[in-house]
Protein backbone atom coordinates (compact mmCIF):
# COMPACT_ATOMS: atom_id res chain seq x y z
CA UNK A 1 0.00 0.00 0.00
CA UNK A 2 2.79 2.46 1.01
CA UNK A 3 6.22 2.42 2.02
CA UNK A 4 6.05 5.17 4.45
CA UNK A 5 4.67 3.76 7.68
CA UNK A 6 4.55 5.48 11.41
CA UNK A 7 4.25 3.54 14.22
CA UNK A 8 4.08 0.42 12.55
CA UNK A 9 0.88 2.19 10.64
CA UNK A 10 0.95 2.59 6.53
CA UNK A 11 0.68 6.39 5.74
CA UNK A 12 -0.03 6.97 1.97
CA UNK A 13 2.85 9.11 0.17
CA UNK A 14 0.50 11.78 -0.19
CA UNK A 15 -0.46 15.37 0.33
CA UNK A 16 -3.21 17.30 1.49
CA UNK A 17 -3.95 20.33 -0.10
CA UNK A 18 -5.20 23.76 1.09
CA UNK A 19 -6.08 27.59 0.56
CA UNK A 20 -5.25 30.93 1.23
CA UNK A 21 -7.83 32.25 3.50
CA UNK A 22 -8.74 35.10 5.86
CA UNK A 23 -8.81 34.49 9.32
CA UNK A 24 -9.20 36.47 12.95
CA UNK A 25 -8.93 35.73 16.07
CA UNK A 26 -11.21 37.73 19.07
CA UNK A 27 -11.45 37.23 23.05
CA UNK A 28 -14.68 36.46 25.01
CA UNK A 29 -14.77 37.02 28.39
CA UNK A 30 -17.32 36.62 30.81
CA UNK A 31 -17.65 36.65 35.17
CA UNK A 32 -17.06 33.16 34.59
CA UNK A 33 -15.54 30.63 32.87
CA UNK A 34 -18.67 28.68 31.92
CA UNK A 35 -20.48 31.74 30.50
CA UNK A 36 -17.67 32.71 28.25
CA UNK A 37 -17.71 29.06 26.87
CA UNK A 38 -21.42 29.25 26.68
CA UNK A 39 -20.86 32.70 24.55
CA UNK A 40 -18.05 30.91 22.37
CA UNK A 41 -19.58 27.74 21.70
CA UNK A 42 -23.02 29.64 20.34
CA UNK A 43 -20.93 31.69 18.31
CA UNK A 44 -18.56 28.68 16.41
CA UNK A 45 -21.78 26.49 15.77
CA UNK A 46 -22.58 26.56 12.26
CA UNK A 47 -19.55 27.41 11.13
CA UNK A 48 -17.88 23.53 9.88
CA UNK A 49 -17.36 24.26 6.20
CA UNK A 50 -17.45 28.02 4.62
CA UNK A 51 -19.15 26.96 1.87
CA UNK A 52 -22.23 26.33 3.87
CA UNK A 53 -21.86 27.90 6.63
CA UNK A 54 -19.86 31.08 5.08
CA UNK A 55 -17.01 30.76 7.69
CA UNK A 56 -15.20 27.77 9.68
CA UNK A 57 -15.54 28.85 13.45
CA UNK A 58 -14.28 26.99 16.50
CA UNK A 59 -12.10 27.63 19.93
CA UNK A 60 -8.35 28.45 19.93
CA UNK A 61 -8.27 27.70 23.61
CA UNK A 62 -9.46 28.78 27.01
CA UNK A 63 -7.84 31.65 28.78
CA UNK A 64 -6.82 32.80 32.55
CA UNK A 65 -8.32 35.87 34.13
CA UNK A 66 -4.38 36.85 33.64
CA UNK A 67 -4.65 36.10 30.49
CA UNK A 68 -7.36 38.53 29.24
CA UNK A 69 -7.92 42.15 28.63
CA UNK A 70 -9.86 42.64 31.71
CA UNK A 71 -8.78 40.04 33.86
CA UNK A 72 -12.19 37.46 33.98
CA UNK A 73 -11.88 34.00 32.14
CA UNK A 74 -11.85 33.81 28.69
CA UNK A 75 -12.10 32.29 25.28
CA UNK A 76 -10.18 32.73 22.30
CA UNK A 77 -11.80 31.65 18.49
CA UNK A 78 -10.54 31.55 15.24
CA UNK A 79 -12.99 32.29 12.50
CA UNK A 80 -11.96 31.96 8.93
CA UNK A 81 -13.47 33.11 5.31
CA UNK A 82 -12.91 33.08 1.83
CA UNK A 83 -12.19 36.67 1.94
CA UNK A 84 -11.81 39.62 3.84
CA UNK A 85 -15.53 40.90 3.03
CA UNK A 86 -17.25 38.07 3.96
CA UNK A 87 -14.98 37.16 7.15
CA UNK A 88 -16.09 40.86 8.27
CA UNK A 89 -19.90 40.11 7.48
CA UNK A 90 -19.87 36.34 9.41
CA UNK A 91 -17.91 38.24 12.48
CA UNK A 92 -20.30 40.94 12.53
CA UNK A 93 -23.68 38.85 12.63
CA UNK A 94 -21.67 35.90 15.05
CA UNK A 95 -20.66 38.57 17.75
CA UNK A 96 -24.32 40.26 17.09
CA UNK A 97 -26.20 37.67 17.61
CA UNK A 98 -24.32 35.06 20.04
CA UNK A 99 -21.74 37.20 22.22
CA UNK A 100 -23.96 40.38 22.18
CA UNK A 101 -26.65 38.59 23.53
CA UNK A 102 -24.73 36.18 26.45
CA UNK A 103 -25.11 37.74 29.80
CA UNK A 104 -22.25 38.97 31.10
CA UNK A 105 -19.44 38.85 28.09
CA UNK A 106 -17.21 41.41 26.87
CA UNK A 107 -15.40 41.00 22.99
CA UNK A 108 -11.70 41.29 22.17
CA UNK A 109 -9.57 41.40 19.54
CA UNK A 110 -7.29 38.31 19.61
CA UNK A 111 -4.48 39.03 17.21
CA UNK A 112 -2.70 41.77 15.20
CA UNK A 113 -2.78 42.07 11.63
CA UNK A 114 -2.73 44.09 8.63
CA UNK A 115 -6.26 44.22 7.94
CA UNK A 116 -8.53 45.95 9.76
CA UNK A 117 -12.18 44.91 10.49
CA UNK A 118 -14.69 47.28 11.94
CA UNK A 119 -16.56 45.08 14.74
CA UNK A 120 -17.85 47.01 17.99
CA UNK A 121 -17.58 50.31 15.66
CA UNK A 122 -20.26 48.07 13.59
CA UNK A 123 -22.55 46.50 16.65
CA UNK A 124 -22.58 49.93 18.28
CA UNK A 125 -25.48 50.56 16.28
CA UNK A 126 -27.43 48.61 18.37
CA UNK A 127 -26.90 51.13 21.35
CA UNK A 128 -29.46 53.32 19.24
CA UNK A 129 -27.27 56.43 19.83
CA UNK A 130 -26.73 55.75 23.26
CA UNK A 131 -23.32 53.60 23.37
CA UNK A 132 -19.97 55.52 23.71
CA UNK A 133 -16.70 55.07 22.56
CA UNK A 134 -13.95 54.59 25.22
CA UNK A 135 -9.91 54.81 24.00
CA UNK A 136 -7.99 53.11 27.08
CA UNK A 137 -4.41 52.01 27.32
CA UNK A 138 -3.82 48.14 27.38
CA UNK A 139 -1.41 46.60 29.27
CA UNK A 140 1.04 47.30 26.61
CA UNK A 141 0.35 50.85 26.81
CA UNK A 142 -1.48 50.58 23.09
CA UNK A 143 -4.67 52.51 22.86
CA UNK A 144 -7.32 50.75 22.46
CA UNK A 145 -11.03 51.73 21.45
CA UNK A 146 -13.97 49.97 22.88
CA UNK A 147 -17.41 50.93 22.27
CA UNK A 148 -19.69 50.46 25.72
CA UNK A 149 -23.38 49.51 24.53
CA UNK A 150 -26.32 49.97 27.00
CA UNK A 151 -27.91 46.36 27.11
CA UNK A 152 -30.35 45.21 30.14
CA UNK A 153 -27.45 43.69 32.30
CA UNK A 154 -25.63 46.54 31.84
CA UNK A 155 -23.08 47.19 29.26
CA UNK A 156 -21.92 45.02 26.28
CA UNK A 157 -17.70 46.22 25.75
CA UNK A 158 -16.91 45.45 22.52
CA UNK A 159 -13.47 46.55 21.12
CA UNK A 160 -13.96 48.87 18.14
CA UNK A 161 -11.87 46.73 15.78
CA UNK A 162 -10.17 43.73 15.69
CA UNK A 163 -7.60 42.54 12.81
CA UNK A 164 -7.25 40.05 10.05
CA UNK A 165 -4.15 38.29 9.68
CA UNK A 166 -2.37 37.55 6.45
CA UNK A 167 -1.21 34.16 5.95
CA UNK A 168 -4.27 32.04 7.47
CA UNK A 169 -4.51 28.75 5.70
CA UNK A 170 -7.45 26.54 5.43
CA UNK A 171 -8.26 22.88 4.39
CA UNK A 172 -5.19 20.90 6.14
CA UNK A 173 -6.83 17.28 6.35
CA UNK A 174 -5.91 14.06 7.67
CA UNK A 175 -7.95 10.72 7.09
CA UNK A 176 -8.00 7.84 8.89
CA UNK A 177 -8.86 4.26 6.99
CA UNK A 178 -10.18 2.17 9.52
CA UNK A 179 -12.28 -1.45 10.21
CA UNK A 180 -14.98 -0.33 12.42
CA UNK A 181 -16.90 3.29 13.04
CA UNK A 182 -16.38 2.71 17.27
CA UNK A 183 -12.58 2.10 16.81
CA UNK A 184 -11.72 4.90 14.08
CA UNK A 185 -13.90 7.48 15.91
CA UNK A 186 -11.39 6.19 18.86
CA UNK A 187 -8.26 6.82 16.35
CA UNK A 188 -9.35 10.15 15.42
CA UNK A 189 -10.57 11.47 18.30
CA UNK A 190 -6.97 11.40 19.54
CA UNK A 191 -5.94 12.82 16.46
CA UNK A 192 -8.33 15.85 17.79
CA UNK A 193 -6.98 16.17 20.45
CA UNK A 194 -3.21 16.82 19.90
CA UNK A 195 -4.11 18.33 16.60
CA UNK A 196 -6.78 21.29 18.82
CA UNK A 197 -3.78 21.59 21.35
CA UNK A 198 -1.37 23.43 18.49
CA UNK A 199 -2.06 27.03 19.24
CA UNK A 200 -4.02 29.14 16.36
CA UNK A 201 -5.43 26.11 15.31
CA UNK A 202 -8.92 24.97 14.60
CA UNK A 203 -10.94 22.08 13.96
CA UNK A 204 -14.44 23.31 12.63
CA UNK A 205 -16.49 20.18 11.77
CA UNK A 206 -18.24 18.40 14.87
CA UNK A 207 -15.88 17.37 17.73
CA UNK A 208 -13.23 17.84 15.55
CA UNK A 209 -14.23 15.15 12.64
CA UNK A 210 -15.77 14.78 9.33
CA UNK A 211 -17.21 12.07 8.45
CA UNK A 212 -18.91 13.15 4.44
CA UNK A 213 -15.19 14.51 3.21
CA UNK A 214 -16.18 15.70 -0.23
CA UNK A 215 -14.74 16.13 -3.94
CA UNK A 216 -15.16 19.25 -5.94
CA UNK A 217 -18.03 19.74 -7.86
CA UNK A 218 -20.42 16.56 -8.53
CA UNK A 219 -22.61 14.61 -10.96
CA UNK A 220 -25.71 17.03 -10.52
CA UNK A 221 -25.84 19.91 -11.76
CA UNK A 222 -24.80 23.25 -9.90
CA UNK A 223 -23.46 21.21 -6.79
CA UNK A 224 -19.86 22.86 -5.48
CA UNK A 225 -18.99 20.11 -3.35
CA UNK A 226 -20.44 16.10 -3.38
CA UNK A 227 -19.32 13.18 -1.71
CA UNK A 228 -15.91 12.00 -1.72
CA UNK A 229 -16.91 8.40 -3.36
CA UNK A 230 -13.49 7.66 -3.55
CA UNK A 231 -13.25 7.07 0.68
CA UNK A 232 -17.24 6.01 1.22
CA UNK A 233 -17.05 2.26 2.17
CA UNK A 234 -20.32 1.28 0.43
CA UNK A 235 -18.82 2.06 -3.00
CA UNK A 236 -15.56 -0.24 -2.86
CA UNK A 237 -14.96 -2.18 -5.88
CA UNK A 238 -15.83 0.48 -7.96
CA UNK A 239 -13.55 1.95 -10.33
CA UNK A 240 -12.03 5.11 -8.58
CA UNK A 241 -12.49 3.90 -5.13
CA UNK A 242 -9.25 4.14 -2.93
CA UNK A 243 -10.27 1.80 -0.11
CA UNK A 244 -8.10 -1.47 0.20
CA UNK A 245 -11.01 -4.10 0.92
CA UNK A 246 -10.57 -4.77 4.49
CA UNK A 247 -11.12 -0.56 5.32
CA UNK A 248 -14.84 -0.37 6.67
CA UNK A 249 -15.33 3.36 7.91
CA UNK A 250 -13.19 6.60 7.01
CA UNK A 251 -12.99 9.50 9.13
CA UNK A 252 -11.85 12.93 8.25
CA UNK A 253 -10.00 15.87 10.42
CA UNK A 254 -9.88 19.18 9.08
CA UNK A 255 -7.87 21.92 9.99
CA UNK A 256 -7.33 25.73 9.90
CA UNK A 257 -4.91 27.65 11.11
CA UNK A 258 -3.72 31.60 11.23
CA UNK A 259 -0.45 30.20 10.06
CA UNK A 260 0.54 27.53 7.46
CA UNK A 261 2.95 26.42 10.31
CA UNK A 262 0.21 26.37 12.47
CA UNK A 263 -1.62 23.89 9.83
CA UNK A 264 1.53 22.03 9.28
CA UNK A 265 2.37 21.54 13.15
CA UNK A 266 -1.16 20.40 13.87
CA UNK A 267 -0.85 17.97 11.34
CA UNK A 268 1.35 16.55 12.47
CA UNK A 269 0.56 16.49 16.20
CA UNK A 270 -3.06 14.73 14.85
CA UNK A 271 -0.58 12.04 12.57
CA UNK A 272 1.27 11.15 15.31
CA UNK A 273 -1.31 10.58 17.93
CA UNK A 274 -3.60 8.88 15.07
CA UNK A 275 -0.90 6.37 14.62
CA UNK A 276 0.42 5.84 18.60
CA UNK A 277 -2.80 4.18 19.30
CA UNK A 278 -4.16 2.70 15.59
CA UNK A 279 -2.48 -0.50 15.96
CA UNK A 280 -4.95 -1.20 18.77
CA UNK A 281 -7.77 0.22 16.97
CA UNK A 282 -7.96 -1.42 13.48
CA UNK A 283 -6.27 1.62 11.14
CA UNK A 284 -5.21 0.52 8.18
CA UNK A 285 -3.94 3.51 7.31
CA UNK A 286 -3.54 7.26 7.41
CA UNK A 287 -3.89 9.58 3.83
CA UNK A 288 -5.02 13.10 3.38
CA UNK A 289 -7.05 14.61 0.90
CA UNK A 290 -6.48 16.90 -1.96
CA UNK A 291 -7.78 18.30 -5.75
CA UNK A 292 -4.38 17.47 -7.47
CA UNK A 293 -2.59 20.27 -6.13
CA UNK A 294 -4.25 22.60 -8.81
CA UNK A 295 -6.64 24.24 -6.39
CA UNK A 296 -4.71 24.69 -3.32
CA UNK A 297 -1.12 26.74 -2.82
CA UNK A 298 -0.34 24.86 0.35
CA UNK A 299 1.18 21.50 0.10
CA UNK A 300 1.30 19.15 3.23
CA UNK A 301 3.06 16.18 2.27
CA UNK A 302 2.36 13.42 4.74
CA UNK A 303 5.97 12.47 4.01
CA UNK A 304 7.49 15.52 5.64
CA UNK A 305 5.14 15.18 8.88
CA UNK A 306 6.52 11.65 9.65
CA UNK A 307 9.61 13.19 11.40
CA UNK A 308 8.30 14.79 14.87
CA UNK A 309 10.61 17.91 15.06
CA UNK A 310 10.36 18.56 11.88
CA UNK A 311 9.64 22.81 11.74
CA UNK A 312 9.44 23.71 8.24
CA UNK A 313 5.96 24.14 6.92
CA UNK A 314 5.03 23.00 3.68
CA UNK A 315 3.28 24.79 1.04
CA UNK B 1 21.59 64.45 28.85
CA UNK B 2 21.69 68.01 27.95
CA UNK B 3 20.94 70.79 30.59
CA UNK B 4 19.87 74.31 30.45
CA UNK B 5 20.41 75.46 33.94
CA UNK B 6 18.56 78.91 35.08
CA UNK B 7 21.38 81.70 36.34
CA UNK B 8 18.76 84.35 37.17
CA UNK B 9 15.37 85.32 37.37
CA UNK B 10 14.25 86.01 34.17
CA UNK B 11 13.52 89.61 33.46
CA UNK B 12 10.49 88.90 31.48
CA UNK B 13 8.30 86.35 30.77
CA UNK B 14 10.20 83.79 28.29
CA UNK B 15 8.30 81.55 25.46
CA UNK B 16 9.81 78.02 25.73
CA UNK B 17 7.54 77.11 22.61
CA UNK B 18 10.45 76.00 20.53
CA UNK B 19 13.36 74.49 23.36
CA UNK B 20 12.75 71.32 22.64
CA UNK B 21 15.78 67.71 22.54
CA UNK B 22 15.16 67.69 19.20
CA UNK B 23 15.37 71.65 18.39
CA UNK B 24 18.78 71.46 19.98
CA UNK B 25 20.36 68.49 18.77
CA UNK B 26 22.52 69.56 15.96
CA UNK B 27 22.89 73.14 17.15
CA UNK B 28 26.00 74.36 19.03
CA UNK B 29 25.94 75.84 22.52
CA UNK B 30 26.39 79.03 20.96
CA UNK B 31 23.74 78.88 18.68
CA UNK B 32 21.64 77.51 21.27
CA UNK B 33 22.41 80.41 23.18
CA UNK B 34 21.29 82.64 20.33
CA UNK B 35 17.56 81.43 20.52
CA UNK B 36 15.27 84.03 20.92
CA UNK B 37 12.81 83.33 24.09
CA UNK B 38 11.88 86.53 24.94
CA UNK B 39 8.40 87.94 24.42
CA UNK B 40 8.80 91.74 24.12
CA UNK B 41 11.04 94.06 22.02
CA UNK B 42 14.05 93.40 24.20
CA UNK B 43 15.43 90.26 22.42
CA UNK B 44 16.21 88.40 25.25
CA UNK B 45 17.88 84.83 23.76
CA UNK B 46 18.48 81.82 25.89
CA UNK B 47 21.99 82.64 26.78
CA UNK B 48 20.79 85.42 28.66
CA UNK B 49 19.67 83.49 31.10
CA UNK B 50 20.65 80.30 31.02
CA UNK B 51 23.87 78.27 31.07
CA UNK B 52 23.63 75.88 28.11
CA UNK B 53 24.70 72.22 27.94
CA UNK B 54 24.53 70.35 25.23
CA UNK B 55 25.20 66.20 23.79
CA UNK B 56 22.49 65.97 21.40
CA UNK B 57 20.49 63.55 23.46
CA UNK B 58 16.78 63.02 23.62
CA UNK B 59 16.60 64.60 27.24
CA UNK B 60 16.54 67.86 28.29
CA UNK B 61 16.81 69.53 32.10
CA UNK B 62 15.77 72.96 32.81
CA UNK B 63 17.60 73.23 35.88
CA UNK B 64 15.58 75.65 38.73
CA UNK B 65 12.37 76.41 37.04
CA UNK B 66 10.24 79.81 36.86
CA UNK B 67 6.83 80.76 36.92
CA UNK B 68 7.92 83.11 33.77
CA UNK B 69 8.98 79.74 31.53
CA UNK B 70 5.98 79.89 28.90
CA UNK B 71 5.24 77.07 27.18
CA UNK B 72 7.72 74.38 28.43
CA UNK B 73 7.53 71.27 25.86
CA UNK B 74 4.44 72.89 24.40
CA UNK B 75 6.32 71.76 20.60
CA UNK B 76 7.64 68.57 22.19
CA UNK B 77 6.84 65.30 19.78
CA UNK B 78 9.52 63.34 21.16
CA UNK B 79 12.09 62.77 23.92
CA UNK B 80 12.21 63.72 27.66
CA UNK B 81 12.14 67.38 29.33
CA UNK B 82 12.31 67.48 32.65
CA UNK B 83 12.21 70.79 34.83
CA UNK B 84 13.27 70.86 38.11
CA UNK B 85 11.24 73.98 39.75
CA UNK B 86 8.50 76.14 38.85
CA UNK B 87 6.62 76.65 35.25
CA UNK B 88 4.17 79.31 34.02
CA UNK B 89 1.53 79.07 31.63
CA UNK B 90 0.94 76.52 29.15
CA UNK B 91 2.84 73.95 29.97
CA UNK B 92 3.32 71.22 27.41
CA UNK B 93 -0.02 73.02 25.33
CA UNK B 94 -0.19 71.50 21.95
CA UNK B 95 2.23 68.62 23.18
CA UNK B 96 2.48 65.68 20.29
CA UNK B 97 4.38 63.17 22.05
CA UNK B 98 7.35 62.65 24.60
CA UNK B 99 7.56 62.82 28.44
CA UNK B 100 7.15 66.46 29.76
CA UNK B 101 8.27 66.46 33.88
CA UNK B 102 7.85 69.27 36.11
CA UNK B 103 9.14 68.56 39.97
CA UNK B 104 7.61 72.07 40.93
CA UNK B 105 4.09 73.76 40.29
CA UNK B 106 2.54 74.48 37.38
CA UNK B 107 0.40 77.69 35.92
CA UNK B 108 -3.09 77.89 33.61
CA UNK B 109 -3.60 76.09 30.81
CA UNK B 110 -1.12 73.28 31.28
CA UNK B 111 -1.61 70.52 28.48
CA UNK B 112 -4.18 72.86 26.92
CA UNK B 113 -4.50 71.07 23.38
CA UNK B 114 -1.50 68.53 23.97
CA UNK B 115 -2.55 65.43 21.70
CA UNK B 116 -0.10 63.01 22.90
CA UNK B 117 2.98 61.98 25.69
CA UNK B 118 2.59 62.56 29.12
CA UNK B 119 2.91 65.31 31.18
CA UNK B 120 3.56 64.79 34.77
CA UNK B 121 3.27 67.63 37.35
CA UNK B 122 4.75 67.12 41.10
CA UNK B 123 3.26 70.22 42.00
CA UNK B 124 0.48 71.76 41.95
CA UNK B 125 -1.36 73.25 38.71
CA UNK B 126 -3.29 76.91 37.96
CA UNK B 127 -6.53 77.04 36.50
CA UNK B 128 -7.71 75.32 33.18
CA UNK B 129 -5.25 72.77 33.14
CA UNK B 130 -5.94 70.33 30.26
CA UNK B 131 -8.49 72.65 29.53
CA UNK B 132 -9.32 74.84 26.07
CA UNK B 133 -7.74 78.50 26.30
CA UNK B 134 -9.99 81.15 24.91
CA UNK B 135 -11.35 80.61 21.20
CA UNK B 136 -10.11 77.03 20.89
CA UNK B 137 -12.44 74.25 20.72
CA UNK B 138 -10.89 71.57 23.17
CA UNK B 139 -9.06 71.19 25.74
CA UNK B 140 -6.77 68.16 26.21
CA UNK B 141 -7.06 66.35 23.36
CA UNK B 142 -5.25 62.98 23.86
CA UNK B 143 -2.37 63.26 25.77
CA UNK B 144 -1.89 62.05 29.46
CA UNK B 145 -1.70 65.01 32.33
CA UNK B 146 -1.00 63.57 35.78
CA UNK B 147 -1.19 66.71 38.57
CA UNK B 148 0.14 64.87 42.17
CA UNK B 149 -1.08 67.98 44.24
CA UNK B 150 -3.83 70.68 43.20
CA UNK B 151 -4.88 71.79 39.96
CA UNK B 152 -7.08 75.06 40.15
CA UNK B 153 -10.49 75.55 38.91
CA UNK B 154 -11.81 74.35 35.36
CA UNK B 155 -9.54 70.97 35.04
CA UNK B 156 -10.32 69.41 31.67
CA UNK B 157 -12.90 72.16 30.30
CA UNK B 158 -13.87 70.83 27.18
CA UNK B 159 -11.14 68.15 27.15
CA UNK B 160 -11.62 66.24 23.99
CA UNK B 161 -9.43 62.88 24.38
CA UNK B 162 -6.96 61.45 27.24
CA UNK B 163 -6.57 61.33 30.63
CA UNK B 164 -6.83 63.73 33.49
CA UNK B 165 -5.33 62.32 36.82
CA UNK B 166 -5.52 65.23 39.77
CA UNK B 167 -4.99 65.01 43.71
CA UNK B 168 -7.52 67.80 44.51
CA UNK B 169 -9.45 69.76 41.83
CA UNK B 170 -11.39 73.18 42.42
CA UNK B 171 -14.78 73.96 41.35
CA UNK B 172 -15.94 73.08 37.28
CA UNK B 173 -13.42 70.07 37.03
CA UNK B 174 -14.47 68.47 33.63
CA UNK B 175 -17.10 71.27 32.97
CA UNK B 176 -18.33 71.08 28.76
CA UNK B 177 -15.98 67.80 28.69
CA UNK B 178 -16.45 66.37 25.01
CA UNK B 179 -15.00 62.78 26.04
CA UNK B 180 -11.67 61.42 28.00
CA UNK B 181 -11.31 60.85 31.36
CA UNK B 182 -10.43 62.80 34.32
CA UNK B 183 -9.78 61.41 37.61
CA UNK B 184 -9.37 63.15 41.60
CA UNK B 185 -9.64 62.00 44.89
CA UNK B 186 -11.43 65.22 45.36
CA UNK B 187 -13.03 68.60 43.30
CA UNK B 188 -15.09 71.48 44.19
CA UNK B 189 -18.35 72.30 42.81
CA UNK B 190 -20.13 71.25 39.73
CA UNK B 191 -17.95 69.03 38.72
CA UNK B 192 -18.89 67.55 34.45
CA UNK B 193 -21.09 70.87 34.31
CA UNK B 194 -21.86 70.80 30.58
CA UNK B 195 -20.22 67.64 29.84
CA UNK B 196 -21.12 66.27 26.84
CA UNK B 197 -19.31 62.73 27.02
CA UNK B 198 -16.33 61.20 29.15
CA UNK B 199 -16.07 59.70 32.62
CA UNK B 200 -15.26 61.52 35.80
CA UNK B 201 -14.00 59.17 38.48
CA UNK B 202 -14.22 61.09 42.10
CA UNK B 203 -13.29 60.60 45.47
CA UNK B 204 -15.55 63.10 46.73
CA UNK B 205 -16.85 66.67 44.97
CA UNK B 206 -18.77 69.34 46.31
CA UNK B 207 -21.92 70.49 45.28
CA UNK B 208 -23.01 68.60 42.12
CA UNK B 209 -25.36 70.41 39.21
CA UNK B 210 -29.31 69.53 39.12
CA UNK B 211 -29.09 68.19 35.51
CA UNK B 212 -27.11 64.39 36.58
CA UNK B 213 -29.33 61.86 37.37
CA UNK B 214 -28.07 59.04 39.57
CA UNK B 215 -27.77 55.53 37.61
CA UNK B 216 -26.84 53.42 41.05
CA UNK B 217 -24.20 51.10 41.45
CA UNK B 218 -23.17 49.11 38.67
CA UNK B 219 -20.65 46.33 38.12
CA UNK B 220 -19.50 47.15 34.09
CA UNK B 221 -16.20 45.41 32.25
CA UNK B 222 -15.33 49.15 31.18
CA UNK B 223 -14.30 49.68 35.15
CA UNK B 224 -11.84 46.79 34.88
CA UNK B 225 -10.37 48.12 32.23
CA UNK B 226 -10.20 51.54 33.36
CA UNK B 227 -8.37 49.97 36.96
CA UNK B 228 -6.13 48.65 34.90
CA UNK B 229 -5.19 51.78 32.67
CA UNK B 230 -4.54 53.75 35.67
CA UNK B 231 -2.91 51.32 38.26
CA UNK B 232 0.47 52.31 35.99
CA UNK B 233 -0.13 55.73 35.92
CA UNK B 234 -1.71 56.37 39.86
CA UNK B 235 -2.68 53.53 42.05
CA UNK B 236 -4.22 55.92 44.23
CA UNK B 237 -6.11 56.64 41.24
CA UNK B 238 -6.72 53.20 40.55
CA UNK B 239 -7.80 52.13 44.18
CA UNK B 240 -10.68 54.36 43.95
CA UNK B 241 -12.15 51.69 41.69
CA UNK B 242 -11.92 49.40 44.19
CA UNK B 243 -14.64 51.20 46.52
CA UNK B 244 -18.20 50.80 46.14
CA UNK B 245 -19.23 53.22 43.35
CA UNK B 246 -22.35 55.38 42.47
CA UNK B 247 -22.58 56.53 38.98
CA UNK B 248 -24.48 59.86 37.86
CA UNK B 249 -25.73 60.16 34.10
CA UNK B 250 -25.04 63.86 32.73
CA UNK B 251 -25.13 66.42 31.64
CA UNK B 252 -28.88 66.46 31.00
CA UNK B 253 -28.85 69.78 29.66
CA UNK B 254 -26.68 68.54 26.71
CA UNK B 255 -26.70 65.20 25.34
CA UNK B 256 -26.21 63.47 28.32
CA UNK B 257 -23.67 60.46 27.94
CA UNK B 258 -21.06 61.74 30.07
CA UNK B 259 -21.23 59.64 33.25
CA UNK B 260 -19.41 60.59 36.96
CA UNK B 261 -18.37 58.31 39.04
CA UNK B 262 -18.31 58.48 42.85
CA UNK B 263 -16.82 56.42 45.86
CA UNK B 264 -19.93 55.70 47.85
Amino acid sequence: MSDLSLNGIPVIDTFAEAFDVAGTAIVVTNDTAKWAMIAATTMTGFATSVIGCGAEAGIDAELSPEETPDGRPGVRILLFGFEPNGLKEQLIKRVGQCILTCPGTACYAGVEGPTKIKLGGAIRYFGDGFAVAKRLPDASGKARRYWRIPVMDGEFLCEDSVRAVDGAVGGGNLLFLGRTHAETLKVAEAAVEAARAVPGAILPFPGGIVRSGSKVGGRTKGMMASTNDAYCPTLKGRAGSALPAECGVVLEIVIDALTSQGVSDSMRAGLHAATEIGGRHGLIAVTAGNYGGNLGRHHYHLRDLIARDESKPEG
Amino acid sequence: MSTLTLRAAPPERLDFLNITPLALKGLSPGEAERLEVGTTRTGVRLGDCFSVSLDGSDTLTIEGGHERLDRVGASLSEGTIRVTGDVGQRLGAGMAGGVLTVTGNAGPYAASGATGGTITIAGDAGDHAGGAVYAAKVGLDGATLIIRGTAGAHLGDRMRRGTILAGRAGAFAGARMIAGTLAALAVGDHPGLGMRRGTLLLGAHGRMAETFVETGAHDLVFLRLLAKALRGLSPEHADLLAKPLRRYSGDLATIAKGEIWVAA
